[in-house]
């Protein structure tokens, strides 16, 4: 009898013949997320991984794995031979320790074979189970096959695994297994979310930051490092860059109409995002983007923004709620440094009233005004990059 | 090149004082309370600081009880004198223009119910004596009035309040912050009853202050323990900080007419040059008796101030503002805001604080550097004169 974690991962599985990649890379990252427990040994069996623990305590490992995408949900359980009477003092064992972590008064015990020839079929080994526990804890559980407090699950395979939680994971795809992607990632809320999402679906991220300074201050900067870092929690390691946009914006704010600031200040960070990504190799732009949310993300503004660049552009919040982002950033640990009040853009550039339906042609022909190509080259002179890691 | 001009945040500590931290540290590490030796030679250094801190207040009839710094320094006065006060039917007098460390306890108290008001200043930053009157008919409990206000420099009629609460029948405590004053100035009156005092913003350490305490004056302590500072601030006392406080008082003391001196040059040629140089621009710290000669604040119209502040860091030149450039909450500064500035001039408000060890060529510098910045942010802000 010993310990494992049961890590299950759902939408790999319907791979084709890829599925060998998606499942080794998940391994992968596995791995490096608990590289820290070195006892650790990994399997692969029944279309899930197993993490053998070896003396290692269950609850640090399983809150990192459960966070690792690509895993559907993780379970502790303990691995015994298929032996009726070993199954049998495993999930007493499982039911004893649930009822010291919490108030149990109802459970059912459900179980599943995989072993055809096992002499008892899923239904008879649920209730000997059932009624092993039920002599052991008699008069303080009772069954209730409907809405227990506690299930105790056994699953007989070529060995048998016993357990009684299931912790939900994030799902998507193993990170790093669908291409690199470059996020306009800001001090604000929306950007960050939009970047883990697209991480969740496999993408690598790098990560791009406009600021003004000394028009904005360094802290700023600090928390856009911050959320980077945060980021890289779920990503290992990201490639920020920072852009200063200062003569840009400059150059913007003295020779264009005060109304296009912002959307062109949009514009300038897309070709220099761009350019970015291309010398960098990631495939696609990613941004916070969600549609109306402010002038410059009306359908209009995104129309003249996304003209700006050929290469895809990702906005994965495109029809989310703002309430809905803000849940999603505090639940993956982003919002409170989101809303610290450091910003990207100094207020003496914000238009006061910006073009909420801007026309291409019409910011085509005031861009013209500006020399783009120095622009652009200038900004990208001065670019910083930094790896941040956890 | 570091140019460092944000003085009224903290200094730099003096060399000697870090020598004397370090001693204390290193050497004469005892306890004070304790009985042997080593107690015995850490209780001595103790007490040469409390007497160099207390002959730049040389009044006799005052004590001295060492704090972690000014903010606690008001906590005890203004807490500690109200809790030996039975009638809290008397309301509390304080102006508008204090530091938060003291502004914020009586708001506390407001919203608990406690009568508090709050005299206003004129244009200059100096506190309406005439309405400070009216405020004593009121049979006020307690009095707080700062020496010196931290932004502006303006130094409040501490000596005529002082004759004012005299004649009082039912005489108020008196207490005034003295943060910014102490060791930059001859303090003004010596009938406060409390005046809290800060090391680090005279080249001591930082995380130790003082309460002076009139002899006879009923204070009681905010914490408990075993007994030290007279039962007023118990806990083991913090002998490396208060020696680095007692030295850099010593410093002070020995040099405040010549610093005084010193700091006005300074802040005349910042002025002169300023004014020179730049337009559209308001002086709130003149030269003047009335003013600290290390605040200097200054309003640019058509500039951010954080903006001008960044500007300045990347020249290795520190100075401070309280206008924040945020779109999200406006930040508001009361002291601005009761000196009536138009928002334009609050927003473009820097100070300027200088320590002894500024040089003139520095400051130069300094003006150069302003010039060029303040003309560059308005050439982006669109400002015109």
């Amino acid at each position: 009898m010993d310990h494992v974690i049961i890590v299950r991962y759902g939408e790999i599985s319907l791979k084709g013949r890829n599925r060998g990649f998606f499942e080794d890379k998940l391994v992968d990252n596995l791995k490096l997320r608990l590289q820290e427990y070195p006892n650790l040994t990994y399997y692969k069996k029944d279309s899930r991984i197993y993490i053998e623990l070896n003396g290692t305590p269950a609850e640090p490992v399983l809150t990192k794995a459960a966070v690792v995408f690509g895993v559907v949900s993780v379970s502790p359980a303990t691995r015994c031979s298929t032996q009726f009477d070993e199954i049998a003092a495993a999930a007493v064992a499982e039911t004893e320790n649930a009822m010291k972590r919490g108030k149990i008064k109802t459970f059912k015990a459900q179980a599943k074979r995989g072993d055809k020839k096992y002499p008892l079929d899923s239904q008879e080994i649920g209730r000997e189970i059932g009624a092993c526990i039920l002599r052991r804890f008699d008069g303080q559980l009772t069954v209730d096959v409907h809405n227990p407090d506690l299930t105790v699950y056994v699953e007989v395979r070529d060995y048998a695994y016993v357990y009684s939680q299931k912790v939900p994971g994030y799902g998507g795809l193993p990170y790093g297994t669908s291409g690199k992607g470059l996020l306009l990632l800001s001090g604000g809320i929306d950007s960050p979310v939009a970047g883990w999402m697209m991480a969740k679906r496999g993408l690598i991220l790098e990560a791009i930051h406009f600021h003004s300074y000394p028009f904005t201050s360094e802290r700023a900067k600090e928390k856009v490092e911050e959320l980077a870092r945060i980021l890289s929690l779920y990503c290992r390691r990201i490639k920020l860059y920072h852009i200063n946009l200062l003569e840009i914006q400059t150059a913007i704010r003295e020779k264009c109409p005060e109304e296009l600031f912002t959307i062109l200040s949009r514009r300038f960070m897309m070709f220099i995002a761009a350019r970015v990504a291309a010398h960098n190799h990631c495939e696609a732009l990613i941004t916070g983007e969600n549609i109306s949310q402010v002038a410059s993300q009306t359908l209009q503004s995104l129309h003249v923004t996304n003209a700006a660049v050929d290469i895809p552009v990702f906005r994965p919040l495109i029809a989310m709620d703002k309430m809905d982002i803000i849940n999603m950033a505090e639940k993956i640990g982003t919002y409170e440094t989101s809303i610290l009040p450091y910003e990207d853009c100094c207020t003496v550039f914000l238009p006061k009233n910006p073009a909420t339906k801007p026309r291409l042609e019409k910011v085509l022909q005031h861009e013209a005004a500006l020399d783009k190509e120095a622009l652009i080259k200038s900004a990208l002179d001065g670019l910083e990059c930094k790896i941040i890691t956890p | 090149m570091e140019i460092y001009l944000d003085n009224s945040a903290t200094t730099k500590p003096l060399d000697e004082v870090v020598a004397a931290v370090n001693h204390m540290m290193t050497e004469n590490y005892g306890n004070p309370s304790a009985l042997h030796r080593r107690g015995l030679e850490a209780e001595h250094a103790v007490k040469k600081a409390r007497s160099q801190v207390a002959s730049l207040f040389n009044t006799g009839n005052h004590d001295v009880i060492f704090t972690s710094g000014g903010t606690e320094s008001n906590n005890l006065a203004i807490f500690g004198s109200l809790s030996t006060i039975r009638d809290t039917s008397r309301p509390l007098v304080t102006s508008a223009i204090e530091h938060p460390s003291v502004l914020n306890i009586f708001k506390h108290l407001e919203k608990n119910g406690r009568k508090v008001i709050y005299i206003r200043t004129d244009a200059q930053g100096f506190i309406d004596l005439d309405e400070f009157k009216k405020a004593l008919d009121d049979h006020p409990a307690l009095v707080s009035i700062m020496t010196v206000n931290n932004e502006i420099g303006s130094i409040q009629p501490i000596a005529e309040i002082a004759r004012l609460i005299e004649a009082c029948d039912e005489k108020p405590v008196f207490h005034t912050d003295a943060v910014q004053a102490f060791g930059k100035i001859p303090l003004p009156s010596t009938a406060v009853d409390l005046m809290s005092v800060s090391a680090h913003k005279f080249h001591g350490p930082k995380g130790i202050g003082g309460l002076f305490v009139k002899k006879g004056a009923r204070l009681a302590p905010l914490m408990f323990g075993g007994g030290q500072e007279g039962n007023l601030r118990p806990g083991t006392e913090n002998a490396p900080a208060i020696v680095g406080m007692g030295t850099a008082a010593a410093w002070a003391e020995a040099r405040l007419s010549e610093n005084m001196d010193k700091l006005n040059q300074l802040k005349a040629s910042v002025i002169n040059g300023i004014l020179k140089e730049i337009s559209g621009v308001r002086i709130n710290s003149p030269i003047s008796p009335q003013f600290a000669p290390h605040i200097l604040s200054v309003s640019f119209k058509g500039i951010r101030g954080e903006v001008l502040l960044h500007s300045l860091e990347q020249d290795g030149i520190y100075v401070a503002t309280r206008s924040a450039c945020s779109s999200k909450k406006k930040s508001r500064n009361h002291v601005l805001e009761a000196l009536q500035l138009s928002p334009d001039e609050a927003e473009g408000t820097i100070r300027i604080s200088f320590s002894s060890f500024n040089r003139q060529d520095e400051l130069d510098y300094v003006i150069e550097k302003l010039k060029h910045h303040v003309a560059s942010i308005r050439r982006i802000t669109g400002w015109r004169g």
